[in-house]
């Protein structure tokens, strides 16, 4: 085993592991408690929906496609001054949230809004038509029915944050992407390259398989 | 009970889909409103609760004015007219208890009254053991009678009906109409029903109105609209509920006999050409009922003995059209 991984400092690897999993449990906390309010609000103000808004549907929509059209790797550094003032510093596992959640955020929300988009406009109707405040509506009805669709949303989500922290590693905020860069891209280590990948492999797996089994939960069809 | 005048309704894309809609509506009715695709139906029902507003005009509800409703004042209109739908609006995440539910919940209700009002409603509507299911779990005419029982569940005063028998088979769309027919009947509902069916009209309507193009063509008792139409629209409409409109030719004296009530079920053509020796030739004829009252109309020929006298007694019995 040693002779076929002999780069491979599996302590590292343990280190690196538990700064992905912290890097991405936070963030995609915050990425679903931003994004999903976001998102339900893009979709109350576009046209024919409750809160219809041109100007507010307009300015948010845009907000939204240009975060999203950023490169993630121009974001983490154009972010660095306002990671500092969120984070106290630009560094580590703390340093990466902030730049992963404001370029997840706006992804999700979008991801939210096509979700609620698939809700029955009769089912909508009928809500209104039983005299449900805009709040029973969506609490109620729009959530609950979107649902499944949401929670796959927030799988792929997941699985671009993935890759997101990976990116994030390259300017020090640690992690297996930044173990990958360091030593398997740099130094030439394979080895460490092939172990970091296995794993975030694995990880990727397994939110796929978590987020496929929680939508099948919630579908009832 | 509901009062419309001179409504007018443009989109904001400048489509005007009502133009001057005039209608009255009485506590207690069935009343139908007919029309093909695209005439205004679905834009007319859904400004009797405030899910679409007219850009003119005047929608009363018992002396109520919509365009004065807002927040909880629409609201609370809106839990006194129930509504369901072609596609049935239920929510596919919630078992048909909670779709039931779901008004009781938003109009505040507690646990205890829910549990109470829920099973009574879904034993109305025929669906007591169904109370655990989802609605994808359900037929279609099952899914109606959920709607049903969920628009009911506010104990409205009106049912408003967007081609709720639509998506339905004509056995099921029967006993859908069946059931909204005794609904009426028993809870002294008043039911709007939107339609672009005939046979809807004819089984469950006590009145209807014609929409064409965002205008009532014609309103009246079914049985008027329905044995004695007026507009060319109408017309088309009951033609094509039919299946082949064209009159045979035929060489003689033609009579159109309408019969109603009793007289559909007295022997008249078989006693008449007894009495005055005219033979009948039947080439167009309808028979059956609009909802509780039995009709006849039927369009004969005569031929020999004495056509004049034939007439005559033909007119003691119905209304004869050359
Ligand atoms: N939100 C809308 N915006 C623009 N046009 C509409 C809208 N809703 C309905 N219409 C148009 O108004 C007309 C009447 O529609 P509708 O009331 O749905 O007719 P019906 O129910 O009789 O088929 C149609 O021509 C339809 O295309
Ligand atoms: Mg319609």
């Amino acid at each position: 085993m040693s002779g076929w991984f002999a780069n491979v400092d599996w302590s590292e690897i343990g280190q690196a592991c538990l700064d992905t999993l912290a890097m991405l449990g936070g963030s995609l906390l915050l990425t679903l408690a931003l994004g999903l309010p976001l998102g339900v609000l893009l979709f109350l103000t576009s046209p024919g929906q409750v809160w219809q808004n041109r100007v507010v549907s307009g300015g948010l929509a845009l907000a939204v496609n240009l975060l999203r059209s950023v490169p993630f790797i121009i974001l983490l550094i154009v972010m660095i001054p306002l990671t500092v003032l969120l984070a106290g510093t630009s560094l580590g596992v703390a340093g990466a949230i902030p730049p992963l959640v404001v370029g997840a955020a706006p992804f999700f929300a979008r991801l939210v809004e096509t979700a609620l988009r698939e809700v029955d406009r009769n089912t909508i109707e009928a809500v209104q038509a039983m005299g449900a405040t805009t709040r029973d509506l969506v609490f109620r009805a729009l959530l609950p029915e979107a649902l499944p669709g949401i929670l796959a949303g927030a799988t792929v989500t997941a699985i671009a944050l993935v890759s997101f922290t990976a990116m994030a590693g390259a300017v020090g905020a640690g992690g297996l992407g930044d173990l990958a860069i360091r030593f398997g891209y740099q130094r030439f280590q394979t080895d460490v390259m092939l172990v970091t990948v296995a794993l975030l492999l694995v990880l990727v797996q397994l939110l796929q398989m978590a987020g496929d089994r929680l939508v099948r939960h919630f579908t009832r069809r | 009970m509901i009062h419309l005048e001179n409504v007018h309704k443009a989109f904001a894309n400048g489509h005007a889909a009502l133009a001057g809609v005039d209608l009255e509506i009485a506590r207690g009715e069935v009343f139908g409103i007919i029309g093909r695709s695209g005439a205004g139906k679905s834009t007319l029902v859904r400004l009797l609760n405030g899910l679409e507003r007219p850009t003119a005009g005047k929608v009363e509800i018992d002396g109520i004015a919509l365009d004065g409703l807002s927040g909880e004042g629409l609201r609370a209109l809106r839990r006194r007219v129930g509504m369901i739908f072609q596609n049935f609006g239920l929510l596919g995440s919630r078992t048909i208890f909670d779709n039931v539910a779901l008004p009781l919940r938003i109009a505040g209700a507690d646990k205890a009254r829910i549990a109470a009002r829920v099973p009574e409603l879904l034993a109305r509507v025929g669906l007591a053991d169904h109370r655990a299911k989802y609605p994808a779990q359900l037929s279609g005419g099952q899914k109606q009678r959920v709607g049903i029982a969920r628009a009911l569940a506010t104990d409205p005063d009106i049912l408003l009906c967007d081609e709720a028998t639509s998506a339905l088979d004509p056995e099921t769309t029967r006993s859908i109409l069946a059931l909204l027919g005794d609904l009426n009947r028993e809870l002294g509902l008043t039911i709007v029903l939107i339609t672009h069916e005939m046979e809807v009209v004819r089984q469950v309507c006590d009145r209807v109105a014609v929409l064409h193009a965002g205008r009532v063509v014609e309103a009246g008792s079914v049985a008027d609209v329905f044995l004695r139409p007026r507009a060319a629209e109408t017309r088309a409409l009951i033609d094509e509920d039919g299946e082949d409109a064209r009159p045979l030719a035929f060489d003689g004296p033609l009579a159109r006999l309408t019969l109603q009530g009793d007289a559909v079920l007295q022997p008249v053509l078989t006693r008449i050409a007894r009495e005055t020796g005219t033979d009948f030739v039947i080439l167009d004829g309808r028979i059956g009922r609009l909802r509780d009252a039995s009709f006849g109309q039927l369009t004969l020929g005569l031929s020999g003995g004495n056509t004049e006298a034939a007439l005559a007694a033909l007119r003691q019995h119905g209304e004869v059209a050359a």
